[in-house]
């Protein structure tokens, strides 16, 4: 396995006239809990959007495992390791907690047309195990109480832990999140960063967007700053407190960070 | 007292016949959010198919194939299931309302294509010379008629217990998480375009299932049959009954047929000689009140649809 899960070789998207992300080349450990920081506007989004798939770059290339993945489909990315949350969470609302987390497995035998009728017993079996699995992670993420709750009824943080759920029960080697702390209470958002960090002792890898530079200072290494479609800043938080560029371009811009 | 017996037979036959279409539109809209706004396209391509294969040879027209019934039935729904492939293919990238006035578009112009080219079915005298399944056993009359509607009825009833068993399935959760968030879903390794691609087919091989049954049971099909307002009486059924809840799309279906049936009585019995030339657009009037009102005040239907139907938790939280 080599050193790096994740690295990217002049990424470029623009969008008319608006180079969003521009020659972005990065590589992120195996391991790490990689920080991504930026002001507002820096591409951080358009960037998290290229390593997931979400949008396809105009030029430049995506290694994942030492795979190229340059535009694959999100649904190909997340089968092949890559798990990802959403900066605004994205239940399925009108289903169960329980059920938004059973669905996440891959290649299930009754996720056909013909599989609940032909393949029944192997189904069953099947549903057994992925629920199991399903109420094993509910637990880790301490939702296992609202396994029935209509997704769309429980509260922001929690949405944001049934995201990690979902994500996990395709055991993904690297999972990106999108602003894991934005909009959640703090109660919450310590339960989020304490199973985010259980994970990454036990191999996890997570690349972490982020607004609120405490966050990223206190919880991330190394650190990544974009501005303006570009990295300018790469090394350890404590190297990134004392870059006067970043601190320039990051504090510079925005009022209370 | 035979009378009446035989016209709720006739009712209940008409009946069924479009709950099960409901059931396909539901699978469609209720269980995946596919707005269907052709309905009669591939309600009609299943009546068309089924008459042209099941009938007898005519001058004219394509058709006079002779098949044994089951299998014209089933050409039928092959039909009705190609048309959906190749609409969908070309239109299900589009969302919600576009995909409504594209498939309205498509609807439309098979009413058109069944109008006007009359080598192929008829034109607009349709297609004739079919005769119903048994008929030389069972004649025409009323044990006949009898002998259908338990035919239509066992239909209905299996067609309701795969959709429950279907979307109660891994696949019917698949249908749901697209419906509510298909870029979650993608996230999350599946692959939407497929997926609305099978709902879409599934769908409207049940809509031909049913238009394939109304054309047997008329033993006629023109395009007066194809007209828009029936898709938008099926949708009333759906909506007022309940979209994603296969009971409410039944309940729908009895409901709305019912309340259609006895306006156009009424008004027919009690509405003055004068008026009397426009009570079709009265009818049209009050089924589109129905579903405004019913969108307005009770956007999920009589019967809604109940949450979770592919797994439960441990017990629900206190």
């Amino acid at each position: 396995m080599s050193e790096t899960i994740l690295s990217t070789q002049g990424l470029c998207r623009s969008f008319g006239m608006l180079r969003a992300v521009n020659d972005v080349s990065l590589q992120v450990r195996r391991g790490s809990m990689t920080g991504l920081i930026g002001p507002n506007g820096a591409g951080k989004s358009t960037l998290f959007n290229l390593l997931t798939g979400a949008l396809k770059p105009d030029s430049g290339s995506v290694q994942l495992d030492g795979r190229d993945v340059t535009g694959l489909p999100p649904d190909r990315l997340f089968s092949s390791g890559l798990g990802r949350t959403f900066q605004i969470p994205r239940p399925f609302a009108r289903m169960s907690v329980l059920e938004n987390v059973m669905l996440a497995p891959m290649g299930q035998t009754g996720e056909t047309i013909s599989g609940p009728f032909l393949f029944r017993n192997k189904m069953k079996s099947e549903e057994t195990r992925i629920r199991a699995k399903a109420l094993e992670v509910l637990d880790f993420v301490t939702l296992a109480p609202l396994a029935d709750h209509p997704a769309g009824q429980i509260s922001g943080g929690q949405m944001k832990l049934l995201e990690l759920a979902r994500v996990l029960m395709g055991d993904p080697a690297l999972i990106l999140l999108d602003e894991p702390a934005a909009g959640v209470n703090p109660v919450l958002t310590a339960t989020l960063i304490g199973k985010i960090e259980e994970l990454n002792r036990q191999g996890t890898t997570f690349v972490i967007i982020e607004h609120d530079m405490d966050f990223v200072m206190r919880h991330c290494d190394p650190v990544i700053a974009l501005a303006e479609g570009s990295v300018i800043f790469e090394g350890t938080s404590a190297e990134a407190l004392a870059n006067p560029v970043l601190l320039d371009a990051y504090l510079g811009t925005t009022e209370d960070a | 007292m035979i009378g009446v017996i035989s016209y709720l037979v006739f009712f209940a036959t008409t009946a069924s016949i479009l709950a099960i279409a409901v059931l396909g539109l539901n699978l469609q809209w209720g269980n995946t959010g596919l707005f269907n706004g052709g309905v009669v396209a591939f309600f009609g391509a299943g009546a068309y198919g089924t008459l042209i294969l099941g009938g007898t040879p005519q001058a004219g027209h394509l058709g006079g194939y002779g098949l044994f019934y089951p299998l014209a039935l089933l050409g039928g729904m092959a039909i009705a299931g190609l048309v959906a492939w190749i609409v969908g293919l070309l239109t299900l990238r589009l969302r919600h309302d576009y995909l409504a006035i594209a498939t309205f578009g498509v609807a439309v112009a098979f009413e058109n294509l069944m109008r006007n080219a009359e080598w192929l079915a008829g034109g607009a005298k349709g297609v004739r010379g079919f005769e119903r399944p048994l008929r030389d056993a069972l004649g025409d009359g009323f044990t006949y008629n009898i002998f259908f509607f338990l035919v239509v009825l066992v239909i209905l009833i299996a067609t309701y217990l795969f959709l429950e068993r279907l979307v109660a399935s891994p696949f019917g959760r698949l249908l749901r998480a697209i419906r509510e968030d298909e870029e979650a879903a993608q996230s999350l390794g599946k692959n939407p375009a497929r997926v609305r691609l099978m709902a879409f087919i599934t769908g409207s091989v049940i809509l031909g299932l049913a238009g394939g049954l109304y054309g047997t049971f008329y033993a006629f099909v023109s395009p007066q049959d194809v007209l828009p307002t029936l898709t938008f009486q099926i949708w009333a059924m759906l909506i007022v009954g309940g979209a994603g809840n296969n009971r409410g799309a039944i309940f729908g279906a009895f409901l709305i047929w019912g309340a259609w049936t006895a306006s156009g009585w009424a008004l027919s019995r009690f509405a003055p000689i004068e008026a009397q030339l426009y009570t079709g657009s009265v009818q049209f009037i009050l089924i589109g009140s129905v579903i405004v009102g019913m969108l307005m005040w009770r956007p999920h239907g009589l019967l809604p649809e109940r949450l979770v139907v592919s797994q439960r938790g441990k017990t629900p939280s206190a």
